[in-house]
């Protein structure tokens, strides 16, 4: 085990950049940050790991001036920090790139990048040399072959994270903080993003990692620090701690099995599909599903992955050569292929998977309503009943079936979505990045289910960037490739490079 | 981003994270349609002081209550379609045009298919006009329904554009004056109907001076909280309302169920609009204009969301209350119009705002 004080003087021997000492948050009852204490250092690149719920985002609100600490200081460069609100932070040198993107996709790329900097000639904006300030921060960011007055919401997800990189360099930024800046991106950009990550170490700013990804935190990272449940739990450099070191920091406990797998046999086909397309994706596309199989899918984002799922749950119209479940012809509404035990989890829990007003119960029975039900007049108690039941079977953290979901983490979230499909009793269950912003125990968890569900004979199709998941949940992997399912083997004949060739191969049509 | 606030340290904290213990109790009382209530005692209480102080003692009587409750019930009715309209997450702007439009189906019926209550076939007349009022009612609820769903359109423009429609439609069937129903042609419970006088006798349960336009009311509103909380379609509802993504994730025909909701709607226009002819006795198509204002009002003032998922029949019940009282006690006190808007308008936004604290709205006062 790594203790928090001796790793800390390993460190350096530097001052930090930016330090935290004993800063401690609450909010009502709950007690987010107990005195967590962190430091960053210039040119060299932080990786603040902890699972959901560990307070990694309190913690960045706090540093960006969203939230006011209940106790503690922060020094920036030697002097006292003490952000009044977000704009505060960014003058005072603090970049902040949130998970989700905080871009107006409806002004310039330029307008983005100066927002709330502007305005600096007497209320006029002095656009000749923003014009040059812009390009610089976009070459920085290797975004120089862009037109600063592009609109910014025609961008990709990629492109548009690295303009939040370049507005944070644009407001001369001594820190960076990206908050898991590649749980939306394909691998390749993934590779990009590192790249300029490197540039900005070199050029001596500090860079704050929060990510789930321990192979990225490697492959990016010089320092650790860990969260757990508000604490700092331990912090050193990641060239003395192991990855099962760090996951032991991050759960509390030894997690020996990372990828819990549950025996089971593949029987016969189930669904079967040809020549399944819509617009514009997927193209032409084949699957079979077996009984009792897990079928992983990979490949980049925007291969048309969570597409073929949504044609699948009946969310797209789509046309297809044949689909037929069971040998029987498959209906074309959502409702229907659902009473037919079609199953889907969105990949978007906030605004399609969970209505996040509702409380558990209204979720869990959504669509569900028939059980719970005779002559359309529902039966209050039973459904209650039943919710505690799921709360209890899948241990959702909530203190009340009647809590709102909004108010639960991303983890508990999930499983409360993943708690609705069993609670459907569905037999196919397409799963659309299931684990995606989930901590590691509740992967674990998941991967464990859906192993029980292969067991009972249900069929799983389990979409997901993260490969070494898929490798190690799946029976078969098949690779979108640009709309088109180019390629299924079993899982024991692909390994990530592999997978990552098909997933780029330029296909033939 | 609320992963840190998660209830996982403190199982047993209260349902607010964000706030003190006061705007937790808060919280809860509003969550129990409270807050509407407690508005509408303070409200009456302020109004029965003043009048003892300034006016003539008329305001606190027994026959200003039926009065309050029986004008309060011409806004409730719609607004029952309204509130449930408003947790589909939808908006009807043309529930006041349609409803006078179905009172002027009813008017001209009274007027032109119908015969005196002595003769025969007078109760054929009668069931006919009903129909067609509750059909007019219906088929507005319908075409904006059906209209929204086919054309994804945002329900506010949608309804903007039939609530004009509905009352050009009005004033060429009532070639643009007011439709008199025949002398005689009205049956004595629909003469009744909106009766808030003296007489015992005069009303539906004879000796209980209760309006019938209060009673019908009361027993609709019964009805359609228990179909909202009880039933496939009511849960439905509110699962559109609140997000309708995950409402078509689980498999709900949200098309089908918006189509319903604005049919249903339709019913409770048809209902109000037999509230208001049995209140003035004739059809206005002009009328209308402006009344789904307060019919809105109403049910936002008891809860309602405009974002939808949210609302609650007896709040909204309150609400039509809490407009009704403002605008009686005011007549009382001799206090103009005018100022009456202003004081309506005052109190929408002060109860919007109080409903928002429990969201932890606005966001400047949780920091």
């Amino acid at each position: 085990m790594v203790g928090s004080e001796a790793a800390q003087s390993a460190s350096t021997a530097s001052q930090p950049l930016l330090e935290v000492c004993d800063i401690s948050k609450r909010f009502g009852p709950t007690i987010a940050l107990d005195q967590v204490n962190l430091a960053a250092h210039a040119g060299r690149v932080l990786a603040l790991i902890g699972e959901n719920g560990a307070g990694k985002s309190t913690l960045l609100k706090t540093l960006s001036g969203a939230h006011d600490a209940d106790s503690g200081t922060m020094r920036l460069d030697g002097l006292e920090y003490q952000p009044r609100s977000p704009l505060d932070a960014r003058r005072l040198g603090i970049g902040i790139v949130y998970q989700e993107l905080t871009l107006a996709p409806d002004l310039s790329i330029e307008d983005n990048i100066m927002l709330g900097r502007s305005g600096t000639g007497g209320g006029l904006l002095l656009r000749g040399s923003q014009r040059d300030q812009v390009r610089q921060c976009l070459q920085r960011v290797g975004l120089g072959h862009l037109s600063p007055t592009a609109r910014t919401g025609d961008q990709s997800v990629a492109t548009q994270q690295l303009i939040e990189v370049a507005r944070a360099l644009a407001s001369q930024a001594k820190i960076v903080l990206l908050d898991e800046p590649t749980s939306s991106l394909p691998a390749a950009d993934v590779q990009r993003l590192f790249g300029i990550i490197n540039d900005l170490r070199n050029d001596g700013i500090g860079v704050i990692y929060i990510s789930h990804f321990l192979e990225e935190v490697r492959e990016v990272a010089d320092d650790y620090a860990v969260l757990r449940d508000g604490n700092s739990v331990g912090s050193g450099q990641l060239t003395d701690i192991t990855d099962d070191q760090i996951i032991s920091l991050m759960v509390g406990r030894d997690v020996d099995d990372l990828f819990p797998s549950v025996p089971h046999d593949i029987g016969q086909a189930r669904l079967e599909i040809a020549g399944l397309s819509a617009k514009p994706m997927p193209i032409d596309t084949d699957l079979t599903l077996h009984h009792g199989e897990v079928l992983g899918i990979a490949g980049l984002v925007g291969a048309g992955r969570s597409e073929l799922l949504r044609c699948l749950a009946g969310l797209i119209p789509a046309k297809s050569k044949v689909a037929t479940l069971d040998g029987n012809r498959l209906p074309s509404s959502v409702g229907a292929r659902r009473r037919l035990g079609i199953g889907m989890l969105s990949e978007d829990r906030k605004s399609e998977g969970l209505a996040q007003s509702l409380s558990i119960t209204e979720n869990l029975a959504m669509g569900n309503h028939r059980r719970y039900s005779s002559y359309g007049l529902v039966d209050l108690k039973s459904r209650r009943k039943d919710a505690n039941g799921w709360i209890k079977k899948v241990e959702v953290k909530a203190h009340s079936a009647e809590q709102t979901i909004g108010e639960l983490s991303g983890g508990n979230q999930q499983k409360v979505a993943f708690a609705r499909l069993l609670a459907q009793d569905a037999d196919i269950y397409l799963l659309d990045e299931p684990t995606k912003g989930i901590d590691v125990g509740t992967k674990a968890e998941i991967y464990r289910m859906i192993g029980e569900l292969a067991a009972q004979g249900k069929s799983v199709v389990f979409v997901s960037s993260y490969l070494p998941e898929l490798l190690a949940v799946c029976d078969t992997i098949g690779v979108m490739n640009r709309g088109q399912l180019v390629e299924t083997r079993a899982s024991a004949d692909w390994n990530e490079e592999s997978l990552l060739a098909a997933a780029v191969a330029v296909t033939n049509r | 981003m609320t992963d840190d606030v998660s209830p996982a340290n403190a199982p047993e904290s209260a349902p607010s994270a964000q706030g003190s213990r006061a705007l937790g109790i808060l919280k809860l009382l509003t969550e129990f349609q409270i807050g509407p209530i407690l508005a509408l005692i303070a409200i009456i209480f302020c109004f029965a002081l003043l009048d003892v102080a300034l006016g003539n003692g008329g305001f606190a009587t027994l026959r200003n209550l039926r009065v309050v409750t029986h004008q309060a019930a011409l806004i409730g009715m719609p607004a029952l379609g309204m509130t449930m309209i408003i947790i589909a997450g939808g908006i009807d702007l043309s529930a006041g045009t349609a409803l006078t439009l179905s009172c002027t189906a009813l008017a001209v019926a009274f007027r032109d298919y119908t015969v005196p209550v002595e003769q025969s076939g007078a109760v054929m007349g009668i069931v006919g006009a009903l129909s067609l009022c509750l059909v007019i009612g219906v088929l507005c609820g319908l075409l904006n329904g059906i209209i929204i769903s086919l054309t994804e359109m945002v329900p506010f423009i949608v309804t903007l554009g039939t609530m004009t429609i509905f009352l050009g439609l009005g004033q060429i069937w009532a070639s643009e004056s007011t439709v008199y129903p025949g002398p005689g042609h009205l049956p004595i419970w629909l003469e009744n109907l909106c009766y808030t006088g003296k007489r015992g006798t005069d009303y539906f349960i004879p000796g209980l001076p209760i309006p019938g336009s209060v009673l019908l009311t009361i027993v609709l509103a019964i009805i359609v909280a228990a179909l909202m909380r009880y039933t496939v379609l009511g849960r439905n509802i509110v699962a559109v309302g609140s997000n309708p993504q995950t409402a078509r994730l689980c498999g709900i025909n949200v098309p089908l169920t918006t189509v319903l909701v604005y049919a249903i709607a339709g019913i409770f226009v048809a209902f109000g609009a037999l509230l208001y002819f049995g209140n003035v006795k004739n059809g206005n198509p002009s009328d209308g204009t402006g009344l789904e204002l307060q019919i809105i009002a109403a049910v936002v003032l008891g809860g309602g969301s405009l974002s939808g998922g949210r609302g609650s029949v007896l709040g909204t019940l309150v609400g039509a209350l809490i407009i009704k009282v403002i605008d009686n006690g005011c007549t009382m006190l001799s206090i103009p119009n005018t100022y009456t808007h202003i004081m309506i308008g005052v109190i929408i936004i002060v109860a919007v705002l109080i409903d928002g604290l429990r969201n932890g709205k606005p966001k400047w006062l949780f920091r």
